[in-house]
């Protein structure tokens, strides 16, 4: 690492392209293999099982989206409860204004459930995502535009630990890599 | 190198023995075609039939804030209905709206849990129709409160008057309902839109585009440690999306139904009305989709199978429809309640408003009927004036369900005869516009269709079956 710290300080990383779906999906197990940590695929669209190649597990973003739905079902209790029964009853369509004026609830206590869990999701996944970032190193990359197209691309990033300029660019070739590009911060 | 350990004997499952299916994207068109073909609508410059809809449609929609300008100065009295019609056109034309964006959450939510693969051409352009139908369904509550400025009290905000909303009334609900409808579709569609979105930011050359492209794609690099959370947000937003759309129009029902008023105090009223909306939003999804189609050359995406497969769905839910109109007269009789028996009878029989009913069974239940014929559903003249059959109908649906009621109260003092007034039907013109402008606008400066999702449905691009291509040109020599 402190032979090449003067190189990898302006080196982001190595972009390199791959012909097929296929290809990448392999190679991303190689990688996985050899025990790389900062790197990734970049494709048009999910690849079915990548996350399995890389060995990524399930997104938590899940866990998150059940305690914004949990927060949205109390809230929306308390709000309907607070209102119709303790602040201010009203009694009206001989609905009752106590705990079986529950039915009457149900509607509103859904829908708000699923809003607060929809916003959860949106807010939660860009936070996990660490989006919105507008500048990245990536974009300097001429290679890299064909990410959103029709390209298959993989990115070695230079601080990982395993990285060496030489070694790195070898094992990309010989995992199957056509174009190589280095890009620099 | 890579790859080819397994594949030669594995069969990809669309290809297999018996079951070959028609591909989802014809003439073997790769990725880059797909992007081109369609950032091409955004980049290059409209045809002229562009400029024919839409110029029409914004001076429609300058008549729509006309309207609303000399309704809110002169007051709603502008309007035809009255006691005993309290609800006119303003609540059929709402019901009409929101039923046709049902159509684009079942696209993108109920066939993407179901794994129909076809959806990913259909489902950008009907989400838009989703939002933009929404938009237009909305005008008309917010303005037949009566004071518009005065629509904050739906919140449940504290006010001066300390007085808080009825959670007890389905019009609450519906409030509820319909803005959390809007809120998840918009952030659903948002969230489908920003690999599509980096896209267009990548391939932009001017200014202006490529930074606002690039705002709203917030840096997208679709690398799949992003990929992983994204589709897991997806299928979330499609789990959730799922039982609000459900709901959404079963609450909307509740309006009706939870009421003692005969023709409208039916339980079969939450499932008919997601029926009928999802009926009537297919409908407009082809009404709007088979143009775009040959205007923009997607002939290869948006083909003939999708084609088929949202008449198979209209068919079978105005079946639906169909059977719950009966079902519902069927009741009346066999309920042999005094008021509900006169209110069927004066829907269908001796009413003011029979041609209605006449006029909505035609459209809804048989005309779709055709369907039944492959024929039929293969003939894009015949699916798209069905289509427009199908809503023209779901709109005398909604018409039957409201006026004809309403016009024969429980006394015949109370009985009157409702027509709409010239504000109401130039604000219908109005919303017609808006829709249309909006759709217009959307397929000028956004992707029709779904492009990241369209490429993971190519058969060449998936990982597990790299040969796929090449086993399928072996079998079809074989075959022949």
């Amino acid at each position: 690492m402190s032979a090449s710290s003067d190189n990898s300080k302006s080196l982001f990383g190595y972009v390199a392209e791959f012909s097929t779906a296929s290809d990448l999906y392999h190679a991303a197990e190689k990688v996985h293999e050899a025990g790389f940590r900062r790197w990734d695929v970049h494709t048009p669209y999910p690849v079915h099982g990548m996350d399995h190649a890389m060995g990524l597990g399930k997104s938590w973003l899940s866990a998150g989206v059940l305690v914004g739905g949990t927060t949205g079902f109390l809230f929306a209790l308390f709000l309907q409860f607070f209102t119709q029964v303790s602040l201010y009853p009203t009694v009206v369509q001989g609905k009752p204004t106590n705990l079986f004026t529950m039915p009457a609830f149900f509607p509103v206590t859904f829908e708000l459930t699923i809003l607060f869990s929809g916003f959860t999701i949106l807010f939660g996944l860009l936070a996990i995502i660490a989006l919105p970032r507008w500048n990245h190193p990536l974009f300097n990359s001429k290679l890299f535009e064909k990410a959103t197209d029709d390209g298959f691309l993989m990115v070695i990033e230079a601080r990982d630990p395993k990285f060496k300029k030489e070694k790195t660019l070898d094992f990309l070739e010989e995992i199957g890599a056509g174009k190589i590009e280095e890009v620099a911060h | 190198m890579a790859g080819t350990s397994t594949a030669d004997t594995k069969v990809h499952p669309s290809e297999a023995e018996g079951v070959a299916r028609e591909p989802l994207v014809l003439n073997d068109r790769p990725m880059s075609w797909i992007t081109d073909r369609i950032c091409g609508i955004v980049e290059n410059r409209q045809p002229f039939i562009w400029w024919a809809l839409f110029v029409p449609a914004a001076m429609l929609f300058g008549l729509l804030m006309g309207t609303l300008v000399y309704l809110v100065s002169t007051g709603v009295g502008v309007w035809g209905n009255n006691q005993p019609v309290a609800w006119g056109w303003a609540i059929v034309n709402f019901v009409f709206w929101i039923g046709i964006g049902h159509a684009g959450t079942l696209i993108s939510a109920i066939l993407f849990l179901t794994r129909q693969k076809w959806r990913t051409s259909v489902n950008r352009a009907a989400e838009a129709m989703t939002l933009i139908a929404v938009m237009c369904a909305g005008i008309y509550p917010g303005f037949h409160v009566g004071r518009f400025w005065m629509v904050w009290f739906l919140a449940p905000v504290p006010n001066a008057n300390a007085i808080w909303q009825n959670f007890k009334s389905p019009l609450l609900w519906d409030v509820f309902a319909v803005s959390t409808y809007f809120l998840i579709s918009v952030i659903f569609w948002y969230i489908g839109l920003i690999p599509d979105l980096a896209t267009l930011r990548d391939r932009a050359t001017k200014k202006i585009p490529k930074f606002l492209y690039g705002f709203f794609s917030l840096g997208w690099r679709s690398g799949n440690r992003q990929w992983r959370h994204y589709e897991m947000a997806y299928l979330l937003l499609a789990a959730l999306s799922t039982p609000l759309v459900l709901s959404v129009h079963s609450v909307v029902s509740f309006d009706f139904a939870t009421s003692v008023v005969p023709g409208w105090h039916t339980t079969i009223f939450p499932p008919y009305f997601v029926a009928g909306a999802i009926f009537g939003g297919f409908a407009m999804v082809l009404t709007l989709m088979l143009p775009v189609r040959k205007l923009y050359g997607l002939e290869d995406l948006f083909t003939h199978k999708h084609i088929d497969n949202m008449s198979k769905i209209i068919l079978l839910t105005g079946t639906i429809v169909g059977y719950a109109y009966i079902m519902e007269l069927f009741i009346s009789f066999y309920g042999a309640n005094k008021f509900e028996t006169d209110a069927f009878h004066l829907r269908i029989l001796s009413g003011p408003y029979t041609w209605a009913y006449y006029c909505m069974f035609f459209c809804n239940v048989i005309a779709p009927q055709i369907f039944w014929f492959q024929w039929a559903r293969h003939n894009l003249w015949v699916v798209f004036i069905v289509a427009n059959f199908v809503n023209f109908g779901m709109w005398f649906e909604r018409f039957v369900i409201i006026p004809t009621t309403l016009a024969r109260d429980f006394l015949p003092g109370q009985w009157g005869y409702y027509s709409p007034s010239i504000t109401e039907k130039l604000m219908f013109a109005g919303t017609f516009g808006m829709f249309f402008m909006l759709f217009l606008l959307f397929i000028r400066f956004l992707p029709v269709i779904a492009m990241s999702e369209v490429k993971g449905v190519l058969p060449q691009n998936d990982p597990h079956f790299p040969d796929w291509k090449k086993l399928r040109e072996k079998r079809r020599q074989a075959e022949s």
